[in-house]
C-alpha cells in the first residue's frame, strides 16, 4: 500500500506551503511513538491525569429493557469528557516533544477543543481554538470552558459556519506559522499522518475494552457501536478488534432530518452526495454536488456535523469489515432520554447516535448476547440545546 | 501562444511579465467576463484563473470571498470552461488555471484536461496536489498538452525541489512567502533569497506570487531575478470593494494593473 493510504483512501493533499510541516510531522510522530521516554510520560498523564483507563459499565437495566447485554465503554468519565483528550495529550506532548510553542485546533462541539485548551494548559503551551459561529451558538458551555482554560476562541463565519470551515481556518493558520504552530487536529481526519497518528492516539480505548470484556464475561461481544463523525472514538475502539472476525463493527453517521431531505451528514448513506472525492488534505467519501463543490452537512450534534469521513473507515467499509448505518436527530434524541431515565448517564448527543443504533440492534440480539457501545462523551455540553428541541425552557 | 513564446517575446522588449488573477465569475459571469477584457486591454502578459471552490484551503480570505461571490452567482465547472472560450475569443496571451483538486477529480482527471485543451488552457496548478501526488494529473496534462505549474515556497529543498523543478512545464510559481494569498504590504528578504536560489536550478521562467500588491513589489522581484509577477488579492479587493459601481470598479482596475505593468518595463 501506498504511504499515508489505506487502499485508495488517505495521502496528503495540500499545498506545497504546507508540506515541509507534514513531514516534520510525520517524522516526529514515527519517532516518538515508539520512544519510551514519550511514552511513558504519555501513559502517565493518561492515568493519572486524564483518569484512564476508564470502566466498561454493564447496563443493568437497559440490558433488561431491551433483552440483551449492553455495556459502555465510558469515556465520558475521561478527564474533560470525552475520549477527544486521549488524543489531545498525545499531540500536545508531541508538540512539545518538536519544540513548538503555540498549538491551534478546530472543534465541533467543542469537546476537541476544550481537550486542546485543557493539554496546552497542562503542558504550558499556548493554544487558540478555531470554532464555527452556529458552533459557538449551541455549545456555549464549551466556549466558556475553553478561555477559562487560557485559550483564545476565534470564531469563523464562512461558509457553513460549522467544523469544516473550522479546519479551513486552523489549516490557514497552520500555512502561515509552520515554523512555531503545531496543529492539533481532532479526529482521524486531514492529511496523513493525521489519520493514523489520531487511531493511535485513540486505540488506547479498544485495547481497554478488549481486557474489560474478557474479564467481565469471559468472551468477546457479538457487536461494538460507535457513532462517526470524523471518526476518531469509532476507529478508537474497532482497532483492537479488527481481527476478531466474529465481532461486529457498526459505526453510526448522523442522520439528521432523514436521508432524503439532504439535511444530514451520513456520508456512506446518502449514494447521491456522498461520494469519493478529496477534502481538507485526504481522498476520502464526501459529500458534494456533481461539480464537487462540498455540500454543507446538518446534524443535531455539532460533533458529527462534518462533510467528509476518515479514510480508514471508507477502507473497512469496503473490506466489509465495519458496517456503517444512520441515527435520525429524532432517534438520537429518544436515546438521549432514555439512557439518563435508565441507567443515570446523560450521553453526549453524538454519543446518543450510537446508542440509538444499539436499541434497534438488541432487537434482533438473544438474551446472552453483548453489544458495546462506545460512549463517546457525556451530555453536559449539550443540555441547553437537547433542551431546546424537546421544548423545555431551562 | 505558449509561454515559452511570451517570455522570449517580453525578453526581446526588454520586459518581463504582468499576471493578474482572478476567480472566474467573481461577482457574476458576465461582470467577471469585462473585468478580464479590461484586464487584459490594459497590459496583462499572462491571465491567471481561478476556479471557485467550496473549501479553498490553500487561498486567504479575500479570494476565499470571491470564491463565495462566483459560487452564489451560479458558476460552475461547465461555465468556468465555457468562460474560457469566451476569453480565447478576444486574446491569445497563455491562460494559467488554479484549481483545487476535488473539482479536477469529479470531473475525471482525463476529461478535465481535454476540456481545458478544448478551451485553450495553457497550464494548470492544482493548489492543493503536491508533487507526492500528482502523478495522475501529469499523465493527463501531458497527453492533452497542457502545461503543469508547480509551487516552490522558501522551505521546498533537496530531493522534492529537484523533483518539483522536473515536472514543472511553462513557469514555476514561487511563493513569495510562508502562508495563503493575500495582499501584503512588505515583501520579506526571503522571498529575494529563494528567486536567487531557484534560479541558480533551472532555466524555466520564475513568476512570483503571494502578497505582491504594489509597483514596488514588482520592481523587487524582478529585478532579483523573476521573470514575472503574479497579482491577485489585491486586484480581487478592487473588484470586492465596488459591488455596486461596475464603471468605477472597471476603472480602477484598467489604472491599476497600468501602473503595475509599468513596473515591468
Ligand atoms: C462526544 C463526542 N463524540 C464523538 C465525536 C465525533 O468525533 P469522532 O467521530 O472523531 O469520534 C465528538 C466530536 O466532537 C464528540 O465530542
Amino acid at each position: 500500500m501506498k504511504k499515508g493510504y489505506f487502499d485508495k483512501y488517505g495521502g496528503v493533499y495540500v499545498s506545497e506551503t504546507l508540506m515541509p510541516a507534514v513531514q516534520e510531522l510525520e517524522k516526529a510522530f514515527n519517532k516518538c511513538k515508539n520512544d519510551k521516554k514519550f511514552n511513558n510520560e504519555l501513559n502517565n498523564l493518561l492515568k493519572n491525569y486524564a483518569g484512564r483507563p476508564t470502566p466498561l459499565s454493564f447496563c443493568e437495566r437497559l440490558s433488561k429493557k431491551l433483552g440483551c447485554k449492553i455495556y459502555l465503554k465510558r469515556e465520558d468519565l475521561a478527564h474533560t469528557g470525552a475520549h477527544k483528550i486521549n488524543n489531545a495529550l498525545g499531540q500536545a506532548l508531541l508538540a512539545k516533544y518538536m519544540g513548538k510553542k503555540r498549538i491551534i485546533a478546530e472543534t465541533g462541539a467543542g469537546q476537541h477543543g476544550v481537550a486542546a485548551a485543557t493539554a496546552a494548559a497542562k503542558l504550558g503551551l499556548e493554544c487558540e481554538i478555531y470554532m464555527g459561529t452556529i458552533d459557538i451558538e449551541r455549545q456555549k458551555p464549551n466556549v466558556f470552558r475553553m478561555k477559562l482554560l487560557s485559550a483564545k476562541v476565534n470564531p469563523v463565519s464562512s461558509g457553513g459556519r460549522t467544523l469544516k470551515d473550522a479546519i479551513n481556518e486552523a489549516l490557514r493558520d497552520w500555512t502561515a506559522n509552520v515554523k512555531t504552530t503545531y496543529y492539533l487536529l481532532g479526529s482521524v481526519l486531514g492529511p496523513h499522518p493525521y489519520p493514523e497518528m489520531v487511531a493511535h492516539f485513540q486505540s488506547i480505548i479498544g485495547k481497554e475494552t478488549r481486557k474489560q470484556i474478557l474479564a467481565a464475561e469471559g468472551k468477546l461481544p457479538n457487536a461494538i457501536i460507535a457513532c462517526v463523525g470524523g471518526g476518531s472514538n469509532a476507529i478508537g475502539i474497532f482497532r483492537a478488534f479488527l481481527k476478531d472476525k466474529d465481532v461486529d463493527l457498526i459505526g453510526v453517521e448522523a442522520g439528521g432530518l432523514g436521508i432524503e431531505s439532504g439535511k444530514h451528514a451520513a456520508r456512506f448513506a446518502d449514494q447521491k452526495l456522498g461520494r469519493l472525492g478529496i477534502l481538507h488534505g485526504t481522498m476520502t467519501y464526501v459529500l458534494q454536488d456533481k461539480f464537487g463543490q462540498i455540500y454543507n452537512t446538518h446534524s443535531i450534534s455539532a460533533g458529527l456535523d462534518y462533510s467528509a469521513v476518515g479514510p480508514e473507515h471508507s477502507h473497512l467499509r469496503d473490506l466489509k469489515r465495519a458496517a456503517y448505518t444512520f441515527a435520525t436527530d429524532k432517534e438520537c434524541l429518544e436515546a438521549f432520554k432514555l439512557l439518563s431515565e435508565e441507567e443515570g448517564i446523560i450521553p453526549a448527543l453524538e454519543s446518543a447516535h450510537a446508542v440509538a443504533y444499539a436499541l434497534k440492534l438488541a432487537k434482533k440480539m438473544n438474551k446472552e448476547d453483548i453489544i458495546v457501545i462506545n460512549l463517546s462523551g457525556r451530555g453536559d455540553k449539550d443540555i441547553f440545546e437537547a433542551a431546546r428541541h424537546l421544548g423545555v425552557k431551562v | 501562444m505558449s509561454y515559452k513564446k511570451t517570455f522570449s517575446e517580453l525578453k526581446k522588449k526588454k520586459q518581463k511579465a504582468l499576471i493578474p488573477f482572478v476567480v472566474i465569475g467573481d461577482p457574476d459571469y458576465e461582470t467577471s467576463l469585462r473585468i478580464v477584457r479590461t484586464i487584459v486591454e490594459a497590459g496583462a502578459d499572462i491571465l491567471e484563473l481561478g476556479f471557485p471552490f467550496s473549501d479553498p484551503i490553500a487561498d486567504g480570505p479575500i479570494i476565499q470571498s470571491a470564491d463565495v461571490r462566483a459560487l452564489e452567482s451560479g458558476i460552475n465547472t461547465d461555465s468556468c470552461l465555457r468562460f474560457i472560450k469566451e476569453v480565447r475569443t478576444f486574446t491569445d496571451i497563455p491562460i494559467g488555471l488554479l484549481v483545487h483538486y476535488n473539482l479536477i477529480y469529479q470531473r475525471r482527471i482525463d476529461k478535465f484536461f481535454e476540456d481545458c485543451k478544448g478551451a485553450g488552457v495553457t497550464s494548470v496548478l492544482a493548489a492543493d496536489v503536491p508533487i507526492e501526488e500528482s502523478d495522475l494529473i501529469i499523465k493527463a496534462a501531458r497527453k492533452n498538452n497542457v502545461d503543469t505549474v508547480f509551487i516552490v515556497s522558501p522551505l521546498t529543498e533537496g530531493k522534492r525541489l529537484e523533483k518539483i523543478l522536473k515536472n514543472c512545464r511553462g513557469f514555476v510559481y514561487i511563493v513569495s512567502r510562508l502562508g495563503v494569498t493575500g495582499a501584503r504590504d512588505d515583501l520579506q528578504e526571503s522571498t529575494l533569497s529563494l528567486i536567487k536560489r531557484i534560479r541558480t536550478k533551472t532555466n524555466l521562467p520564475l513568476c512570483v506570487g503571494f502578497g505582491i500588491s504594489k509597483p514596488e513589489h514588482v520592481r523587487a522581484v524582478l529585478e532579483a531575478g523573476a521573470d514575472g509577477a503574479i497579482v491577485g488579492s489585491a486586484i480581487v479587493k478592487i473588484i470586492e470593494k465596488n459591488p455596486d459601481n461596475k464603471n468605477r470598479m472597471l476603472g480602477e482596475l484598467r489604472s491599476f494593473v497600468d501602473n503595475m505593468k509599468a513596473a515591468t518595463k
